[in-house]
C-alpha cells in the first residue's frame, strides 16, 4: 500500500498491475463459467419446448409456451421411469457389493499376515491399467453359455470387477491411517477376527467407504460399452442404453429427448451439489496415489 | 493375535470372492482375448487356428482401415495434450493464483465430468444441429450465416467436432488434478516468490510447474490412454462415420466382433487397443522419469 501511495495515481504500480490482472483473470473465468453451464441451459429451456418453438428460431430463450408434457412423455412413453428403476438397481447392486469385497479384501491384503499379500495387491493395481475392451467378447461369450445375457447380473459382474481395482486403491490407502491398536485391544479382549472386521474396521473405513460408492456410482450409473452390448431386452435397459435408442426413433419430438435427458441427469447433479468435495476428493484419489 | 492374523478359513473369507470375480472378469479375459485374436470364428461356429493371419489382414493388408483409426486416435491424444492440457493448468493456475470464487468457479468446472457421457453426447448432436443446435444458431446470430454447417456429418469437421465436447467434458477433471497438486505444495515457496517480485508467469513457469511435473505425468497418461480407448463419444455422436473419419480403433473393433461377427479378427484390434495403452502408459512415466533425474 505504502508504494502505490508515493508513486502516484494512475500509474501502473505492482499493487495496480496486481489489480487489473486478477480483474482480467477473474472475466476469463467468467466467460469459460457461461461456456460449461450454457450447454446445461440450453438443454433445460431445449426440454421445455415444442417442435414448432424449436425450429422456430427460438434457440436459447425461455420457450413461450411451457410444454410440461415433454416430462410426462418422456417418464411413461419414452419408459424413462422403467430405464431410470433398472439403472437404480444395477447401480445400488453394483456399489453395495464393490464396498463389501473391496472392504474385505483391503483389510485382508493390509492387516491379515500371509505371503501373497503384496502379489494379490500389485494384481489389483495392476487393473487400474487395463480397459474394458480386453473383457467385452471374453465375457459376452461366457454370458451368452450361461444364458445371462439381457439379466441384471450381466452388468453388475462386470461392473463390480472393473470397480475393485481403484476401489482396493483407496481403501489399502486409507488403512495406512488407522492405528491398529484398537483391533488389538479387541483380540486381547477375545473378540474374533469377523467380530474385529465388522465393529471396528467397518466404521473406522467409513469415509473411504464412502469415496469408494461415490466412484463406483459414478461408474455403474454412467457406463454404456457393456450395457450396449449385452443388454437388448427393453425391459432390462438401463438409462445409458435406453437414451440410446432415442436416435433416430423419437425424432419427431426433439423435447421428449430434452427432458430425458434432463431426468437422467438429476440424480448426479443432486449427489454433486451435497456432497461436491467429496465426489472431487474420489475422483483425484486414483492419480494421486498412482 | 499372531495366530488369529494367520487364520486361513477367515483369509478366504476376505480374499477369494473379490480376487475370483476379479480375476475371472479383468485378468483372465486379456489372455482369453489374446487366443481369441489367433483364430478365425464367427462366434457359433467352429473355430479355426489361424496363426497370425488377423495382425497381416490388419496392419500389412489394412483391409478395414485400422491404420486410419489409430491415426484418428492418435489425433485425438495429440488435440489432448496439446490443446486440453494446456488450457486446464491456465484455469488450474488462476484459480490457485487467488481469485474470488475460487470454490464456486471449481465446481461448476467439473461438473460436466460426472455427466453421463450418453447424456452430454446426446446434447452436443442437438448443439450441433443444422437447422436449430446452439453453434449454427449463434453463427448465424452474429452474422456469420456462411459458416453455419452440418458439423458432424462432413468428413473434414467430424473428428474437431467430436473433440469438442471432450475437451468441454474433461477440462475440469485435469484441472483438478493440476489444482490439487498445486495447492498440495507448501504455502512458504509462493511467498518467498512474491517477495522477491515474481509475477503470474515467472512463478507459473519456474516455480509451480515444475514442482507438480509428477502431476502431469499422471494427467498425460490419462490423456493418452483415454483417447486411446475411447468409445463412447464416437459412438453415439458420429458412430465413426462419416466414411471413417471419425472411426476409433474402439468402434471399428466393436462393429468388427458385433456387426460383422468376425470375432477372431475384432479380438486382434482389442490386443492391439490393451496393448498400445500399456505400452503408452509406461512411455510417459519412463519419458518423463528420465529428464527429472
Amino acid at each position: 500500500m505504502g508504494a502505490s501511495s508515493k508513486s502516484g495515481i494512475g500509474a501502473l504500480t505492482p499493487e495496480n498491475k496486481r489489480k487489473l490482472l486478477n480483474g482480467v483473470l477473474f472475466a476469463v473465468l467468467c466467460l469459460i463459467t457461461v461456456v460449461q453451464i450454457f450447454p446445461f441451459w440450453y438443454l433445460a429451456v431445449f426440454s421445455l419446448k415444442s417442435n414448432d418453438q424449436i425450429y422456430g428460431g427460438n434457440i436459447i430463450g425461455l420457450p413461450t409456451k411451457w410444454i410440461w408434457s415433454n416430462y410426462s412423455k418422456a417418464l411413461i412413453d419414452a419408459k424413462i421411469i422403467l430405464f431410470f428403476v433398472n439403472s437404480l438397481i444395477v447401480t445400488g447392486v453394483t456399489i453395495v457389493v464393490t464396498v463389501a469385497l473391496s472392504a474385505m479384501v483391503s483389510y485382508a491384503i493390509m492387516r491379515l499376515k500371509w505371503r501373497l499379500s503384496k502379489i494379490v495387491l500389485g494384481l489389483f493395481l495392476l487393473g487400474l491399467m487395463i480397459p474394458q475392451h480386453s473383457a467385452l467378447l471374453p465375457l459376452f461369450v461366457i454370458l451368452r453359455n450361461l444364458h445371462l445375457l439381457n439379466t441384471y447380473l450381466a452388468l453388475i459382474l462386470p461392473y463390480v470387477a472393473f470397480a475393485l481395482s481403484i476401489a482396493v486403491l483407496v481403501l489399502t490407502g486409507f488403512f495406512e491411517t488407522i492405528p491398529k491398536e484398537l483391533e488389538e485391544a479387541a483380540f486381547i479382549d477375545g473378540c474374533s477376527i469377523y467380530r474385529v472386521f465388522f465393529s471396528i474396521i467397518m466404521p473406522l473405513l467409513a469415509p473411504a467407504l464412502a469415496t469408494v460408492g461415490i466412484l463406483t456410482y459414478l461408474s455403474a450409473y454412467n457406463e454404456m460399452m457393456f450395457a450396449v452390448t449385452y443388454i437388448s431386452t427393453e425391459r432390462l435397459k438401463t438409462l445409458t442404453v435406453g437414451i440410446l435408442g432415442f436416435q433416430g426413433r423419437y425424432t419427431t419430438n426433439w423435447g421428449t429427448i430434452g427432458a430425458s435427458l434432463v431426468v437422467a441427469v438429476v440424480p448426479t447433479v443432486i449427489i454433486y451439489l451435497l456432497l461436491s468435495n467429496q465426489v472431487q476428493k474420489g475422483l483425484t484419489a486414483g492419480a494421486l496415489k498412482g | 493375535m499372531e495366530k488369529l492374523l494367520r487364520n486361513k478359513a477367515a483369509l478366504a473369507l476376505f480374499v477369494l470372492p473379490a480376487f475370483i470375480i476379479y480375476c475371472a472378469i479383468v485378468l483372465i479375459p486379456i489372455l482369453v482375448s489374446s487366443w481369441y485374436s489367433l483364430l478365425k470364428w464367427d462366434g457359433v461356429g467352429k473355430s479355426v487356428f489361424n496363426g497370425l493371419q488377423n495382425f497381416v489382414e490388419l496392419f500389412a493388408r489394412n483391409t478395414d482401415g485400422f491404420w486410419t483409426t489409430v491415426k484418428n486416435s492418435g489425433i485425438l491424444a495429440a488435440l489432448s495434450v496439446f490443446i486440453q492440457l494446456p488450457l486446464a493448468m491456465l484455469i488450474a493456475l488462476t484459480l490457485a493464483w487467488g481469485v474470488r470464487g475460487e470454490q464456486f468457479f471449481r465446481k461448476v468446472y467439473f461438473l460436466p465430468v460426472i455427466i453421463s457421457t450418453v447424456v452430454i453426447c446426446q446434447l452436443w448432436v442437438q448443439i450441433y444441429n443444422l437447422d436449430y443446435g446452439l453453434l449454427n444458431g449463434l453463427l448465424r446470430a452474429v452474422g456469420l450465416k456462411s459458416w453455419a454447417q452440418p458439423w458432424l456429418s462432413q468428413p473434414r469437421t467430424a473428428l474437431p467436432a467430436v473433440f469438442l465436447p471432450i475437451v468441454w467434458q474433461y477440462v475440469g477433471y485435469h484441472m483438478l488434478l493440476y489444482y490439487t497438486a498445486i495447492k498440495s505444495l507448501p504455502e512458504e515457496i509462493f511467498d518467498s516468490a512474491r517477495i522477491d517480485g515474481a509475477n503470474f508467469a515467472q512463478t507459473a513457469i519456474r516455480i509451480t510447474i515444475p514442482l507438480i511435473r509428477a502431476m502431469i505425468r499422471v494427467s498425460l497418461i490419462f490423456a493418452i490412454v483415454g483417447s486411446f480407448k475411447l468409445f463412447d463419444h464416437v459412438y453415439i455422436m458420429t458412430y465413426g462415420g462419416p466414411m471413417q473419419a471419425t472411426e476409433v480403433p474402439s468402434t471399428l473393433m466393436y462393429k468388427t466382433i458385433f456387426r460383422k461377427y468376425a470375432y477372431g479378427y475384432g479380438s486382434g484390434m482389442s490386443v492391439f487397443i490393451i496393448l498400445e495403452c500399456f505400452l503408452f502408459t509406461l512411455i510417459v512415466q519412463r519419458g518423463l522419469r528420465s529428464r527429472e533425474g
